[in-house]
């Protein structure tokens, strides 16, 4: 039984089929599929990570990445238009070169820029000499790049079914079956299932569903926002990541510029932004690209983000027998769908964590393992 | 824009504030306290669907330290008070 029919929930319904054999599988969703974060991200799919464990995982996922539309017979439009982070100062540098050799001695690809390699490849950003934060160099990952994003759930899902995964829409989990002390199902709007396993994927509301269980998370929901503008031509070909804030920017295959950058600040289920928030992202987009200045902004949206206080997630056995955990992915949850799927059905399936998924065990906190990619200790989505 | 009633400055928007976690948690004694309330008092949070109270500071206006009553679900915020009235209650 999973909970949530989200990328995360299907993907996992599907390795479990797939790989595990094993096919008497219910995804139930409390809307439709689809309907939470795996459509309101920004598409991006990378490996550039720098802590053992995230590295190997991250690439792990982008492999799988580059196999899917194969695998599911269904286009996810993977685009591996590369994607470049930016260093503004020669110790912003460093620290990329330095993340540049982990990858490579993980057997990632990874281009270390200097500021005449960015100008070559970027040469609409602000290389001016009133720049803001002036463009030192950069890191080029050239297998990253974007998803079609709905196209991962409809894709997971399809597959899913079609290996005999009951997919349950429009039904709202209500509560857990317990027989002595063991997870035993759960009850919903549509009336009580018997599981002999209960997995939570729910991006968002992982505290609310942990709660009917009687457990209390190291989790926050949070919201982060995403902006798109007006189509335009072809212009940006890469993803950018600036080094001075939180933003990145891609443009889609309509020509929307797409953009984002920091959670809004307190905890809210509310999927609505503050208004300050897009504001701080377009002067971000307008320091970095000056000529994006007189777009117009088509949408925005928000999403609710699991944040953990060392910004990793949980794949995870749970201290309740026959209760499973996928959750606090922090806004990096999407680039995850495939590694954290096949990790947490590797997890379900033999009541055991995944080798990869080792660190991300929901009582690292208690013994002191906080995994930080960032280096900066805990709580930095709170400073 | 979310609007927080300072008892101090009357309705500011939420920008001039800093936002600063869960005013439901109650420190564990010091020295007494096993690593495991310590470890619950830290990482561990309700993150309630619904009604919250909150620190907030008013870093761009008095200065105070406050605890409001916001819906964690739909925004709308109830009564704020002055952290430390509410800590002598």
């Amino acid at each position: 039984m999973i909970i949530g029919g989200g990328g995360h929930g299907l993907a996992t319904a599907y390795y479990l089929a797939a790989r595990h054999g094993i096919r008497n599988v219910a995804v139930v969703e409390r809307a439709y599929i689809g309907s939470g974060n795996v459509g309101r991200n920004t598409t991006l799919v990378r490996s550039n990570y720098l802590m053992d464990g995230n590295t190997q995982f991250f690439e792990y996922s982008l492999r799988l990445w580059e196999g899917l539309s194969h695998e599911l017979n269904f286009n996810v439009m993977l685009s591996q238009r590369g994607q470049i982070v930016l260093a503004h100062g020669p110790s912003q540098l460093d620290v990329l070169a330095r993340k540049g050799n982990i990858m490579r001695l993980n057997g990632i690809d990874a281009e270390l820029l200097d500021r005449g390699d960015v100008m070559r490849l970027l040469p609409y950003l602000d290389f001016s000499s009133e720049a803001r934060f002036p463009i030192y160099g950069g890191l080029l990952q050239r297998r990253a790049g974007t998803v079609r994003h709905d196209a991962v759930a409809w894709g997971y899902a399809r597959a899913a079914d079609a290996l005999g995964v009951d997919i349950i829409e429009n039904c709202e989990v209500k509560g857990f079956l317990r027989e002595n002390d063991r997870i035993v199902g759960v009850a919903t709007s549509r009336g009580a299932i018997r599981a002999a396993r209960t997995a939570i994927s729910v991006a968002g509301h992982t505290s609310h569903l942990a709660a009917m269980a009687g457990l209390r998370l190291p989790v926050e929901s949070h919201l982060l926002q995403a902006c798109v503008t007006e189509p335009i031509k072809p212009f940006v070909d890469h993803v950018i990541s600036f080094g001075a804030e939180l933003f990145y920017i891609s443009q889609s295959d309509k020509g929307g510029l797409v953009f984002g950058g920091h959670i809004d600040g307190y905890n809210s289920y509310t999927q609505r932004g503050q208004f300050a928030k897009i504001q701080s992202v377009a002067e971000c987009a307008v320091a970095l690209i000056p000529s994006v200045s007189r777009l117009r902004l088509l949408r925005h949206w928000g999403g609710i983000q699991d944040m953990t206080p060392d910004g990793s997630p949980f794949i995870s056995r749970t201290p309740i027998a026959g209760l499973y955990l996928n959750g606090g992915w922090c806004y990096q949850g999407f680039k995850a769908t495939p590694a954290a799927g096949a990790c947490f059905a590797h997890t379900i399936a033999n009541d055991d964590e995944h080798p990869l998924v080792r660190h991300l065990g929901l009582d690292r906190f208690r013994r002191g393992n906080g995994h930080d990619e960032y280096g900066l200790g805990l709580w930095t989505y709170k400073q | 824009m979310l609007r927080i009633p300072c008892p101090n400055c009357g309705v500011r928007d939420a920008t001039e504030f800093r936002y600063a976690g869960d005013a439901s948690k109650r420190r564990p004694a010091l020295g007494l306290s096993s690593l495991d309330d310590w470890h619950d008092h830290v990482f561990l949070f309700d993150n309630p669907k619904g009604a919250h109270r909150e620190y907030w500071q008013h870093v761009l206006g008095c200065r105070q330290w406050l605890v409001l009553e916001r819906d964690t679900a739909t925004n709308a915020v109830g009564r704020a008070v002055l952290a430390r009235d509410r800590v002598r209650e």
